[in-house]
């Protein structure tokens, strides 16, 4: 069982971090990833970069915190978060989950269950900047609603 | 007052005394302030400390109160009813975004 939470200005390598969840590992049969890039359309304009702020020691605190939660309800072997702060282009990777399991149907609720209650919880505040203007993301009712489905047990 | 900047910096008064607070997101940018140490002389609740910061900084009211800022006393969420104590870490942000 690991854990490993990392928030940084660099860029990760999704093939390492693949081979990482993998490597030495004997008992799992199922390893899900998931990488969220910076998109070109958000509310209409068009998005050259994003810039990420977070609050530094209580975001690391409440990642591993969502791991452990995520890890004892799907019995997840290995879990990797890896999530970006600081102007990121367009194209670019923000965040990075990955999630190892003895079954594949544990690996991807267990994945999808972390980037939820991240996209809830996590202290990331998102910053669009468009050709001649910047704006602060808003809060979307959406992510609220995808957490309802993990009130009850699976 | 620059973002990044804290009010009393020359401050003589010990840490032990003082409440030490961050801002986040578009609240940081819109009190062009990320953290300031506030003097507090008892023990009282967020929203107390809250009326606190709008009495000292009146143009910061409409920001202060809006209804959906969110409040972390030593790094765990808390509501308005929670007691802030001197030596307390306490940050103000808007809903969060990541992802």
């Amino acid at each position: 069982m690991s854990i490993h939470i990392q928030v940084q200005t660099d860029d990760f390598n999704v093939g390492d971090e693949h081979n990482t969840l993998c490597s030495n590992n004997k008992s799992d049969g199922a390893v899900v990833t998931f990488t969220g890039l910076v998109r070109e359309f958000s509310s209409g304009d068009n998005v050259i970069a994003l810039e990420l702020e977070h609050y530094p020691g209580m975001t690391e605190q409440l990642l591993q915190s969502i791991a452990e939660q995520a890890q004892t309800r799907w019995q997840l072997a290995r879990i990797c978060i890896i999530h970006r702060v600081g102007y990121l282009a367009l194209g670019e990777q923000i965040v990075f989950v990955g999630v190892t399991c003895r079954h594949r149907q544990a690996a991807f609720e267990g994945a999808q269950f972390i980037m939820d209650y991240l996209k809830n919880h996590a202290t990331f505040w998102k910053k669009e900047h468009f050709k001649d203007s910047s704006n602060w993301v808003e809060f979307k009712q959406s992510d609220k609603k995808a957490m309802g489905r993990w009130q009850k047990k699976p | 007052m620059a973002v990044g900047s804290e009010i009393n910096p020359n401050d003589a008064i010990s840490s032990a005394q003082k409440v030490e607070l961050l801002f986040f997101g578009q609240l940081k940018e819109r009190l062009k302030c990320s953290k300031l140490s506030l003097e507090i002389t008892q023990p009282l609740t967020i929203s107390e400390l809250k009326l606190r910061l709008v009495s000292q900084y009146p143009h910061w009211q409409p920001w202060l109160e809006e209804r959906e800022l969110l409040a972390a006393l030593n790094q765990t969420m808390s509501s308005s009813d929670e007691i802030v104590k001197a030596g307390d870490e306490l940050a103000f942000f808007p809903p969060v975004t990541g992802g």
